[in-house]
């Protein structure tokens, strides 16, 4: 992306800088989301689960109000090369972001239903998994506001570890309810919320794709993507929480 | 000249220093024009300075860069339109087809049938409609009869997509014209002669953007016949129209690709900084 150097028309740069702002705040308001979904679970606070599904419209707001720019400052600045690679990045991002904050209010929308779940050994790999998982987040979108192309590499490489939890949970939960079956119902909830979490992490993905785009005006190259799990409840899984 | 250039790949930038390598736009097809280390100068002035470059028949090349960068100086090299300026100095190589366009043989009228020019301002001769395609095939002989000529005339016109407008009144004033009318009669005029490169100068810098909006489809069609070169101040216009896209500055070639990725994608800081609109 550019060395800093400003545009000629000071409005331009207005708007890009207005932009950037936008999509830093989206970027805040979904990590947040994801540390208060968590923390809600973790202490089965009802009040914070639903502060987190409330919170969700102002990123999807936010999200309609980066589209809107990004849609008109194409049309009236028409930007090339780095410019218009920034924009078509911003345009992408505020999407995949917006959907990150939907996973987060789908998994703050469990909260009341795994109250009793405590006793569930998988749960207690939930937070380190989240943790990593918001720390892409949060890194994808650094990697935007500093362009930089290696750090938006480095995150798609750790996406792995968030990769690995989820599937070391998926066993766990799985184990559980063979052991349990009166307790399978609950161990699907967090099954939903471990595979929310890998979700989370793959859309950070998404975002350093568009960031290394941006920087380079290359793709990123494949072997830093690493493969996501799939097992034949994935698909399943991925349809209840679409 | 030199036996042993090298080639770029397309969208390659051009490393100066390097003067033995020319811009090169494709591995396949061979170079219409090519040029060789050229310098231009006005006087003690240096307007040019070891520009080499090929140009394509199977593509549009657009020069762009800011005032005075040398696009237009070069572009006047190409069918030795800077002759007509005493102080005006070329060196290097220009050749078409391989031949030296600056060879004390060649006939600089027989070339400039060759390598036509449209420029900025529509200049039509002061003539009816149909002299104005007719007076280029007469003096080079190129018309057996008054049958032949009106077939040209007709040709000309319709390849400039002029015809349907103009065909119940050739023997109007060319100057009778609309800008954009009268812009297509010049390139009518250009083609009439039976060109194998057009050179056109900010053919649309004088239009509106409807009148422009026909050019740009003219040279679109017109692509693959001709070779065609254009200086554009308008980034958009060489974005759209052009496949190749050479940025010229302070008398350089500072970068030469595909016109997809020096808009995408430019390799030269600067390229980058004047097509985004950071230059100066």
């Amino acid at each position: 992306m550019n060395s800093g150097t400003e545009h000629t028309v000071k409005a331009f740069d207005s708007d890009i800088n207005e932009l950037r702002g936008m999509v830093a705040e989206i970027g805040g308001r979904s990590e947040q989301a994801i540390a208060k979904a968590m923390r809600a679970l973790e202490k089965s606070d009802l009040d914070l689960a639903a502060e987190v599904v409330r919170e969700d419209k102002l990123i999807d707001d936010l999200e309609k109000r980066i589209d809107e720019l990004t849609f008109q400052t194409i049309a009236l600045r028409a930007p090339m090369a780095d410019d218009l690679r920034e924009l078509i990045a911003t345009f992408k991002i505020s999407g995949v972001v917006e959907r990150i904050g939907d996973y987060a209010k789908n998994i703050a929308k469990r909260v009341p239903l795994v109250t009793q779940t405590h006793r569930l050994r998988p749960i207690s790999l939930l937070p380190s998994m989240s943790k990593i998982a918001s720390e892409l987040v949060r890194d994808s979108l650094d990697a935007f506001a500093r362009r930089d192309a290696e750090l938006a590499m480095e995150v798609n490489r750790r996406d792995q570890i968030v990769d690995d939890f989820y599937n070391s949970i998926f066993r766990a939960v799985i184990t559980h309810m063979i052991e349990n079956p009166k307790e399978i119902g609950e161990a699907a909830h967090l099954l939903f919320i471990a595979k929310n979490l890998e979700r989370i992490g793959d859309h950070a993905t998404n975002v350093a794709e568009m960031v290394y785009f941006a920087a380079t005006g290359e793709p990123m190259p494949e072997r830093t993507r690493g493969e996501n799990p799939t097992t034949p409840l994935d698909e399943a899984l991925e349809d209840e929480i679409d | 000249m030199h036996e042993d250039q090298k080639t770029l790949e397309p969208s390659e930038s051009v490393n100066m220093t390097d003067a033995a390598t020319p811009a090169k736009t494709s591995e396949s097809a061979t170079p219409k024009m090519t040029a060789r280390h050229v310098d231009v100068f006005y006087g003690d002035k240096q307007a040019i300075n070891d520009v080499s470059i090929d140009v394509n028949m199977d593509s549009v090349t657009a020069f762009i860069g800011p005032s005075g960068c040398g696009k237009s100086t070069f572009l006047r090299c190409m069918n030795r339109m800077n002759d007509t300026i005493p102080i005006a100095r070329v060196n290097g190589e220009i050749k078409l087809e391989g031949e030296d366009i600056y060879a004390s043989k060649m006939d600089v009228v027989q070339l400039r049938a060759r390598v036509g020019m449209v420029f900025q301002k529509p200049n039509p001769f002061p003539k009816s409609i149909y002299d104005n395609i007719a007076y280029g095939p007469r003096i080079h002989g190129l018309a057996t009869g008054k049958e032949d000529l009106d077939e040209i005339v007709e040709s000309s016109l319709q390849r400039a997509g002029l015809w349907g407008e103009v065909k119940d009144r050739l023997q109007d004033s060319g100057t009778a014209l609309s800008g954009g009318q009268q812009q297509r009669l010049c390139i009518a005029r250009a083609i009439a002669v039976d060109p194998e490169v057009i050179l056109m100068d900010e053919p649309c810098s004088a239009l509106d953007p409807i009148a422009t909006a026909k050019i740009e489809e003219l040279i679109h069609e017109l692509r693959g016949k001709y070779a065609i070169v254009i200086v554009t101040h308008n980034m958009q216009q060489a974005a759209r129209v052009s496949q190749k896209t050479a940025f010229f500055h302070l008398g350089t070639l500072v970068e030469y690709g595909d016109t997809t990725d020096i808009f995408t994608n430019p390799r030269e800081e600067k390229t980058r900084d004047y097509i985004t609109g950071r230059y100066g």
